[in-house]
């Protein structure tokens, strides 16, 4: 090997480092917080020194916390089943049939998607207090529809439309109905689709922020995002880093497992949603 | 078991005529070949028949019943896809049972016309499979399987052998041709671009150009009295050579047709030119010569070949067997 | 002739039911989505009040500008298009949008580069920048205020150790440095989203043109700007549509990273903030219905540039 080439590839060794490290060290750093108690917190630690479950047992002892992360679990759970079950037959038919309006219904989904949350709040509010489900998980659970199903609907689209034709047509011939052959024949080809798109969706709803604080008025109500948001101290120099810290690690944990499983899906996923047309 | 009638029919996509009407009967029992190079329409008028797609004007009729609009699956039809498009998902008894499940035929009845279907095919040790465990051929015999224990009136095949490699094809469209004669009451209708395949399975073949039928006819009547240079030009192997020019005009023609095996060798003939080259293939052998014609006429001779590259040679078409044509590509009588 | 042109053909059997497929769909989102959207460009337009909702009266356009002339012939401009605080968070959010969409680009595309190139281990760093991807936006604001905290921030102490400043630096809660701090967070927590993204684009180009560039002996960098960069120009400009969009509504990061800092409120901060927190809930409405004018035409580029393909049959 060359020097040059040995340089080059020394070089792009160090970028690779770089990158990891970057990505990693707040994750990171916030774990070896999470472990860290007293006035410990208030020395510089690269490297975990002492190990404490204090914090852990300071966040998941008040009940609030526990409280909000089942909140987020049901209203998260309860959003992507409602947006994937109005999405698999709608995408079929805008993947599937051809019918006048098919272009502009899929830009008006599109343009949905990347509505401001901000731009409905207002509309939204009024409604969530008309039909009274203000400070319940109703609210986040109606409200979350605004951004997941148009998402869902997108990548099923995508999805859907790259499924052979001629087995949809096998099973025309075969006497299936569109709704037979969306439940028993392309529903169990699409799994992979669906869990992927499902788990994005949650992501999304577990993450959300502006309408769970907006609707929710008690801490039993908050999401997981807004009672960590919430998290404070009496004033700026008593923030409870620790507990903040496990926290986060608690709530952050689970999707980082979910998401390093399904990688190369959710890869696809994004790609369909974002790139792909 | 069903009669078909097409009259007149058409289908456009938008402002595109695809079919440009089409008028054909394909009788009962009949095995009818479509075949025409690609985008002739002749998929297109499979997908027709099936009911996959609409017709746009005309008729068709099963058995005197019209059924323009009819759905698939109401048709009496099976199909046999390309991709034999078998459910993935299901395992080849599944699969071959889809239909008759969504018909709500009893289990019994389901579970005899399977292992019928599939003791026919030698696929019943195949049955708890799923299609990806299976070979080319097998899943190909699968996809024949789930059309036949529907007991169609009509058998559709769209090129249902282009996926298979060249040995598999000659012994699957053996097969086909074995199912043919075991059901000889079904109508049958197979669609290919291979002209070896219309002519070795079909009872009649109708020659597809350009949404339009150019001849429809038994293969030997297509060989024998192409009436167009189209047909002519399409059906038989090597291609029948076309000879134009001087060599058209002596016989008082635009376009004159001669197919290889109507060639001999002779001491002296006016179609006199060098070999150009050579294909030996065992039983018979392939001269190419060229004669001053657009392209080098190819002669075809039994046994191995015995005249080298480069020798000079004189050519004579056997007598009665030229296909004159005139400028529009009518035969002339 | 027995006819049969009873019952439904294949194309109005399954137009029919693709109707009833979207239907439902379409009324979520008119329900969700339409009809809140409307309400809301209604409140801007009424002087309502967040404690009673239906006692508000129609105003005009008096939220987003209203004239007065005094008796003493001085005009008075009211309004959001006349608010400082209005046009302070309009800028704060371009510069923002602008700033962390550059970096994330750049820093995206170099990402991408790596990924795109065969080496050992590649896995482990696709799954490493999956990391921040992933992490809740509240959940990094929180990770990195601690990082950023002027007196135990670690930030502070690496900068300090590297000698690249010379004093602690109250990242999130000084004025001047509240926005690079938001923008760092950001460009960390977006960058691996632009990568994959980007690397989706690089992963069309056939490999073999780079082998032929290779043979060829054209320069690496050469060939990045002549050969790769054009080739992957659409999907870039799409992703930097989207990704300009997700930034011009930035809330949650700001909202918890530097509350109440003016040096980084942003559009949908600030009408939130008078939707909610001043009652002054019509005048909040009209903030974001400006808002989502902006975003509108943005939508619109997104969709013109990235040529999207909606009839489901070209492409691909």
């Amino acid at each position: 090997m060359s020097g040059q080439k040995l340089l080059s590839t020394i070089g792009f060794y160090a970028l690779v480092v770089v990158i990891v490290v970057f990505s990693v060290f707040p994750f990171y750093y916030a774990i070896v917080t999470s472990f860290t108690t007293g006035t410990d917190l208030f020395k510089i630690n690269y490297w975990p020194r002492a190990f404490s479950w204090a914090n852990y047992e300071t966040v998941l002892g008040g009940r609030n916390f526990v409280r909000s992360i089942w909140n987020s679990v049901f209203i998260a759970t309860t959003t992507v089943v409602f947006a994937l079950f109005l999405a698999v037959t709608a995408s079929y038919a805008l993947a599937r049939v051809r019918f006048r309006g098919r272009g502009l219904l899929l830009m008006m989904i599109l343009a949905v998607s990347m509505f401001p949350q901000i731009a409905v709040l207002a509309g939204l509010f009024e409604l969530v207090r008309f039909l009274g489900i203000f400070n319940t998980p109703w609210a986040m659970i109606l409200s979350y529809v605004i951004f997941t199903l148009p998402f869902t609907v997108w990548v099923l689209t995508t999805f859907m439309r790259d499924l052979p034709v001629e087995i949809e047509e096998a099973a025309i011939v075969d006497g299936a109905t569109p709704w037979i052959i969306i439940t028993r024949v392309f529903m169990p080809l699409l799994w992979p689709a669906l869990v992927t798109t499902g788990l994005l969706a949650f992501i999304g709803a577990w993450n959300e922020f502006l309408f769970a604080l907006t609707f929710t008025s008690s801490e039993t109500t908050r999401t997981v995002p807004v009672a960590i948001g919430l998290l404070s101290g009496a004033s700026q120099q008593e923030i409870p880093w620790g507990p903040i810290m496990a926290a986060s690690v608690i709530v952050t944990v689970p999707l980082i497992i979910l998401v390093l499983i399904f990688q190369r899906k959710i890869v696809a996923g994004l790609t369909a949603g974002g790139v792909k047309g | 078991m069903a009669k078909i009638e097409l009259k007149n029919v058409t289908k456009s996509y938008g402002a595109v005529q695809v079919i440009k009407g089409i008028d054909l009967t394909i009788e009962k029992g009949e095995f009818m070949v479509f075949v025409g190079p690609s985008g002739c329409g002749k998929s297109t008028l499979l997908r027709l028949i099936s009911g996959l797609e609409e017709i746009t004007t005309g008729d068709m009729l099963f058995d005197g019943e019209r059924v323009n609009n009819l759905i698939p699956s109401k048709r009496g039809i099976a199909m046999v896809f390309q991709s034999y498009a078998l459910y993935p998902h299901m395992k080849v008894y599944d699969n071959m049972a889809f239909g008759m499940k969504l018909d709500k035929t009893s289990d019994a009845e389901i579970r005899k016309r399977v292992e019928n279907a599939a003791k026919l095919l030698q696929i019943d040790h195949l049955l708890d499979r799923l299609p990806k465990q299976l070979s080319g051929g097998q899943r190909q015999r699968v996809a024949i399987g789930r059309a036949i224990v529907r007991d169609p009136r009509v058998f559709l095949f769209d090129e249902p052998l282009s996926n298979l490699d060249a040995a598999l094809r000659v012994q699957t469209r053996l097969e086909i041709a074995k199912l043919h004669h075991s059901m000889s009451n079904v109508t049958m209708i197979y669609v290919t671009h291979d002209q070896v395949e219309a002519m070795t399975l079909a009872d009649r073949i109708a020659v597809l150009r350009d949404g339009r039928l150019e001849q429809a006819g038994t293969p030997a009547e297509l060989y024998e009295h192409p009436n167009s240079l189209f047909v002519a030009g399409f059906i038989g192997s090597p291609k029948m050579n076309f000879l134009t020019g001087k060599f058209a005009e002596a016989e008082g023609c635009t376009t004159l047709g001669v197919r290889s095996e109507h060639l001999e060798v002779v001491d002296n003939s006016p179609w006199t030119g060098e070999v150009l080259h050579v294909e030996d293939l065992g039983s018979d052998h392939f001269l190419f010569v060229e004669i001053g014609s657009d392209e080098p006429v190819i002669v075809r001779r039994p046994g191995k070949a015995t005249i080298p590259v480069g020798t000079r040679v004189s050519i004579a078409p056997k007598p009665g067997h030229l296909y004159r044509f005139d400028k529009d590509g009518k035969p002339v009588r | 002739m027995a006819t049969n042109t009873g019952g439904l053909s294949l194309t109005q059997q399954r137009q029919r039911a693709a109707f009833w497929f979207i239907a439902p769909m379409l009324a979520a989102l008119f329900f969700v989505a339409a009809w809140p959207l409307i309400r809301t460009i209604w409140f801007s337009l009424t002087n309502t009040a967040l404690s009673d909702l239906y006692g508000g009266e129609w105003i005009g356009f008096d939220n987003y500008l209203s004239l007065r002339i005094l008796e003493s012939g001085r005009w008075i401009w009211r309004g959001t298009l006349v608010d400082p605080a209005w046009w302070n968070a309009v800028w704060n959010t371009v510069r923002f949008a602008f700033v962390s969409v550059f970096f994330e680009t750049v820093l995206g595309l170099i990402v991408a580069l790596v990924l795109n190139a065969e080496f050992k281990g590649r896995g482990i760093v696709r799954a490493a920048i999956l990391i921040p991807w992933a992490i809740p936006t509240i959940v990094s604001a929180k990770m990195w205020a601690w990082m950023l905290n002027d007196q135990f921030g670690i930030i502070n102490d690496i900068m300090l150790n590297l000698g690249l400043i010379d004093q602690k630096i109250a990242w999130t809660a000084s004025t001047e440095t509240a926005m690079y701090a938001v923008l760092m967070v950001d460009i960390w927590k977006t960058t691996p989203f632009m990568a994959l993204l980007i690397l989706a684009g690089l992963q069309m180009v056939p490999r073999d043109i780079y082998e032929a560039a290779k043979l060829d002996g054209v320069n690496p960098v050469k060939v990045f700007f002549r050969i790769t960069l054009p080739l992957i120009r659409p999907a870039l400009a799409v992703a930097i549509i989207f990704r300009m969009l997700d930034a011009l509504r930035i809330f949650d990061l700001v909202y918890v990273l530097t509350p109440n800092s003016a040096a980084t409120k942003t559009m949908s901060v600030i009408s939130r903030e008078n939707m909610i927190d001043f009652d002054k809930f019509a005048y909040g409405a009209a903030q974001s219905t400006l808002l989502f004018a902006i975003i509108a035409v943005f939508v619109s580029l997104y969709i013109w540039l990235g040529k999207v393909d909606f009839s489901g049959e070209g492409q691909r």
